[in-house]
């Protein structure tokens, strides 16, 4: 037995390392991946990004070098600390805090010593920063914007957050990613690959050399320009009449579907999110709850029609045939309906025809198309669906399929939905009488309203709204080149959009807004909408709307126009969408009476209501509140100055 | 068949090539482990790849004057080698060179040598003959305590050269003097003794006595003979004894480096701040090389591919932590079959041990057998984390002239003594 202690002992050892081995190699070990490889320095080639232009190939972003002084502590040679430190302008003090904070971050890695620095700076550094061992230069790209508006169209990029980097293995800590806007939708195209190097490292995190003599590197390929549909005048134009007020502004070219200016106000100053004080601005613009400036209200504020969605209750009655052009409404001021329902109108009274009713906005008019729309077959349920349909050709109550990542369904109530709402009445056109006249269950957004116009203006047909006009060396997403029909036969736009152009003739309601020169169809709106303060329902002043396409046989644009709490549709919103159509198709403004009176009122007491915490009033016992004559000069000279 | 071929063929050639693999493999690892950039001179001298080169050359005259040597020589020669051997460590007190803080080189010219690595053969030989003289019975008392000094004395010089490593290899002697006939009771000791050092660092003092009470007090109880109750007693407070040692010892006696290696082997820290904070200070070898070779999967990166290696993320990696390079640049086969090369070289020293007619050459076969077994259960357990860490190298692979050289004369003083079985008629 003696013998054969020592070797059952040299079998159990050699059967225990074997199975060690196989612990370490096979069972707890990935295969050898050399992106997770910390033996190897991954050095990133970052491509130029690709630049944004306007449609008038106006340069909007491009990219701007940033500097970082970097250290590596454990690197750094005694030197000329005076001299160094008034070459990057700090003190000693500073100096010396910031080096112990880079030698407590890591003796070993590179910690970033002077971020971004002017380039005045770095060319006086440059020549000066062999002599310095251990600290070197870091050049980054950043955006460089050449516009101060379109915040919310460009977006801005920023650092990708982990859940991205989890989601998609291109991006590593530290990359840029785009965030919003058309940096966001297009970020695949405008980032371009970056390339990557393989340098074999020691465990001092020293390069030794280029890992298996470089054959796995790749180099950069460079992010393609891009060219969007935004008219860089036009849009600075609107950002600026909509100052002081909240709200949004979409202006299409119905023709292509392309969006010619995407206005959300209260917006904010796309350099603000770049460089230095990038990550307190952004903190500082995500928090204000109040103005909400990252917040697209043109593509997502939600909101009731209102009148302008008349013509939309005008063709679907003419389609199902339930009126004519002709068919005549006696207006006494009031709608009755119902055993004792009455809706008020603002028209004036009097026999109402199809033009008329549009140009005065009778609301008894569409209540009683939009009921005969409904009676057409006995059962509601059905009726309301052949009616929801028509509607939802025009784009309203879906997502419509931007190019923008972000977008709001809105909403066009079908027979189910009020079967489900009134599951044990036999309901019917009174009961959701308001829609005729644009209120009720009918939501959209801005965007929504300016494609409708433009189906209108189209006679019958709309582009989905995009934002890309062109991108280098790429064909655009047929989907924004292929037509979309509404359900509406052409013959009958001819007489609304009569109706639509009479807004702006001898009585109709927006005859003051008139450009000369320029054939407007338009259609003001109305909304009220309510806000919840101190847990009561309270009514605020009606929100101001306005759609318009001109010129009218030949529709170069098609806008609408959605002012928070600016009352009439023509007091607000009418104004502006004149001004914006005659700015884009003449580029100068003669109605500059209108544009004075814009920049000058303000509506900035109306927001403050909800938030005083007393008694206000509202619509006709509002009072307009005029800004400073100096703040409107400097409205104008800014006006000047982008002309 | 003349003569002359007739004497090659005597020498066990299944040995020598399995010595000639792994030396051959160890400095194709040493040449990964230390070469430096892509441009590799094997004859740049002041890397560690060229100097083993020469080392290994210079290993061929070494084995054949061995070879040549009368086998009687070593037999009648082993006092006086052993006499040598103990001489050249006590020397080191007086001319010793201090390197990381252990005395164990002599300097001469740019040259260090290491006298440990060629007293163990001269032990070897010492206790070899010391058993199988005539008058020597390992039964009796006197002899074991012999013994126990001519393995003892070399042990203690080594260790106050701070080489704690070395010191322990002496203890594979046990096996020798277990083979040739050491009472069992040693072997028991030795068992108990290890059980209750480890559990009274794990468990502490309290639930180990109470343990080894309850063990003894049933083993007393079901013995038919039952001796006094004195016997039971004295057991239980030589385990008493034992278990506070061994808690003396670890507190003031071991190092602090010594005492946290134990440490976290036994995982007897719990504050995982603490375990973070000795894991990189104290393990970051062990933790280096343990992702080497696991990084090495089954096929291992390629040889002269290894990131880590190439890195030299491992420290010491050419010397002790050669086994990481296999690891990570051979894979799991690589380093399995490294493994079976020591296990199937360790065998057949065991066997031609057992063949041996003279006792002599019986005991130091065994002696080589168990000395080199220490080495790679030590080295490969050490550096896969098995075991805490020891500094000791791999035999024949890891770089170093003094412990090539120290391998390969106790290995082919055997092979010579084999050689000549027959002849011993």
């Amino acid at each position: 037995m003696r013998q054969f202690l020592l070797f059952f002992i040299i079998i159990l050892v050699g059967f225990t390392f074997i199975g060690r081995l196989f612990y370490l190699q096979i069972y707890s070990a990935d295969a050898h991946d050399i992106l997770n490889d910390n033996a190897i320095r991954k050095v990133y080639d970052y491509p130029k990004r690709g630049f944004v232009y306007d449609r008038n190939e106006k340069l909007l972003v491009g990219n701007q070098p940033s500097y970082d002084v970097m250290v590596i502590p454990r690197e750094v040679k005694p030197l000329d600390t005076t001299e160094f430190c008034s070459l990057l302008k700090i003190t000693k003090e500073q100096f010396i805090k910031t080096y112990k904070r880079a030698y407590n971050y890591s003796p070993r890695l590179p910690y970033v010593f002077i971020a971004h620095l002017s380039k005045e700076d770095y060319a006086v550094l440059q020549e000066k920063m062999r002599k310095y061992e251990g600290f070197y230069i870091q050049k980054r790209l950043l955006r460089d914007y050449q516009t101060t508006v379109g915040a919310n169209v460009l977006g801005f990029i920023a650092e990708a957050t982990p859940s991205q980097i989890e989601k998609n293995p291109y991006y590593i800590m530290g990359d840029l990613i785009g965030k919003q806007g058309v940096e966001l939708s297009y970020e695949e195209e405008l980032r371009g690959v970056k390339g990557i190097k393989f340098i074999q490292k020691d465990r001092f995190n020293r390069d030794i050399g280029p890992y298996q003599d470089g054959i796995h590197d790749t180099i950069p390929k460079q992010g393609k320009d891009i060219t969007i549909t935004i008219d860089q005048r036009l849009q600075e134009y609107g950002e600026l009449l909509m100052s002081n007020k909240r709200g949004g502004i979409v202006a299409l070219e119905p023709k292509t579907g392309e969006i010619l200016a995407l206005i959300s106000a209260p917006s904010y100053d796309p350099n603000l999110l770049v460089g230095r004080k990038r990550s307190k601005n952004y903190t500082r613009l995500y928090h204000d709850s109040i103005h909400l400036p990252l917040i697209d209200k043109g593509l997502l504020r939600v909101h009731e029609p209102g009148s302008p969605f008349k013509a939309i209750v005008a063709l679907t009655a003419l389609q199902e045939g339930v009126i004519t052009p002709q068919t005549n409404v006696f207006c006494s001021g009031v709608y009755h309906y119902g055993r004792n329902g009455k809706m008020g109108c603002h028209c004036g009274g009097g026999n109402r025809d199809l033009v008329k009713g549009i140009a005065k906005s009778c609301n008894s008019y569409f209540a009683t198309a939009f009921r005969r729309s409904l009676d057409i077959v006995p059962n509601s349920s059905k009726a309301m669906d052949i009616w929801s349909n028509h509607v939802k050709s025009f784009g309203l109550g879906q997502f419509l399929g931007t190019d923008l990542p972000i977008g709001k369904k809105g909403n066009i109530p079908d027979g189910a939905y009020y079967d489900k709402w009134y599951p044990d009445f036999n309901w019917g056109a009174t009961t959701i009488i308001s829609n005729a006249i644009g209120q009720g269950e009918i939501l959209v957004t801005p965007v929504h309203l300016a494609n409708m116009t433009a189906a209108i203006a189209n006679r019958g047909f709309y582009y989905t709204p995009h934002i890309i006009k062109d991108i280098e060396g790429q064909e655009l997403d047929a989907k924004f080149t292929t037509p979309n029909y509404t359900t509406i036969d052409k013959k009958h736009f001819e007489p609304v959009i009569e109706g639509l152009f009479d807004v702006y003739e001898n009585n109709g309601t927006a005859r003051s807004l008139r450009v000369p020169g320029i054939e407007i169809c338009g259609k003001t709106g109305t909304a009220e909408n309510f806000a919840i303060i101190d847990g009561k329902r309270t009514q605020l002043t009606d929100h101001s709307l306005f759609v318009a396409f001109a010129p009218k046989d030949d529709p170069k644009i098609a806008i609408a126009v959605f002012v928070e709490n600016g009352h009439y549709g023509s007091t607000y919103a009418g104004k502006i969408a004149s001004l914006m159509i005659e700015k884009y198709l003449k580029e100068t403004i003669t109605r500059t009476d209108l544009q004075d009176w814009i920049l000058t009122y303000s509506l900035e007491n109306e927001y403050q209501k909800p938030y005083s915490g007393v008694p206000f009033k509202i619509n006709k016992q509002t009072t307009l509140q005029p800004i400073s004559p100096e703040e409107v000069e400097k409205l104008k000279s800014k006006l000047n100055q982008s002309n | 068949m003349t003569r002359e071929t007739n004497r090659y063929f005597k020498f066990d050639w299944i040995t020598i090539v399995l010595f000639m693999m792994l030396v051959g493999f160890g400095w194709m690892n040493i040449l990964s482990a230390s070469h430096i950039g892509e441009s590799i001179n094997y004859f740049d001298f002041t890397q560690p790849y060229g100097k083993q080169l020469i080392f290994i050359i210079l290993t061929v005259f070494l084995i054949i004057l061995i070879l040549s040597i009368e086998a009687k020589f070593y037999e009648r020669f082993s006092s006086i080698i052993y006499l040598i051997g103990i001489l050249s460590l006590a020397g080191l007190f007086i001319f010793g060179k201090n390197v990381n803080g252990a005395t164990s080189w002599y300097g001469i010219g740019g040259m260090t040598i290491q006298p440990s690595e060629f007293a163990k053969a001269a032990t070897a030989l010492a206790v070899a003959k010391y058993v199988s003289d005539l008058n020597t019975n390992i039964r009796t008392f006197k002899d074991q305590i012999r013994l126990f000094i001519i393995i003892v004395i070399p042990a203690i010089l080594v260790l106050l050269q701070n080489d704690a490593g070395s010191t322990l290899v002496y203890g594979s002697f046990f096996f020798v003097l277990y083979r040739e006939g050491l009472p069992k009771i040693y072997l028991s000791i030795i068992v108990v003794l290890g059980l209750i050092s480890i559990a009274a660092l794990k468990f502490g003092p309290l639930i180990t006595i109470a343990a080894s009470a309850i063990f003894i007090f049933i083993f007393h109880f079901l013995r038919k003979r039952k001796p006094t109750l004195l016997q039971p007693i004295s057991m239980l407070l030589a385990a008493i004894i034992i278990t506070f040692g061994v808690n003396f010892f670890y507190k003031n006696i071991l190092q602090p480096h010594q005492q946290d290696r134990i440490s976290l082997w036994l995982r007897l820290e719990k504050d995982p701040d603490k375990i973070q904070k000795m894991q990189r200070d104290i393990l970051y070898n062990l933790y280096e090389s343990e992702k080497a070779i696991s990084s090495g999967g089954l096929n291992g990166k390629g040889y002269l591919e290894g990131t880590r290696t190439t890195g030299k993320f491992v420290p010491e990696q050419h010397t002790d932590y050669i086994f990481s390079t296999v690891g990570e640049e051979w894979g799991f086969l690589g380093s399995m079959g490294v493994v079976i090369v020591f296990v199937l070289l360790l065998l057949r020293l065991l066997h031609l041990a057992e063949l041996q007619k003279s006792q002599f050459s019986r005991v130091y076969g065994y002696s080589v057998t168990s000395i080199l077994f220490f080495h790679f259960m030590i080295n490969i357990g050490m550096v896969m984390g098995l075991i805490p860490t020891i500094g000791i190298p791999l035999p024949f692979f890891s770089y170093g002239g003094s412990g090539l050289w120290g391998f390969t004369i106790l290995l082919f003083i055997f092979i010579k003594l084999d050689s000549n079985r027959i002849n011993e008629w």
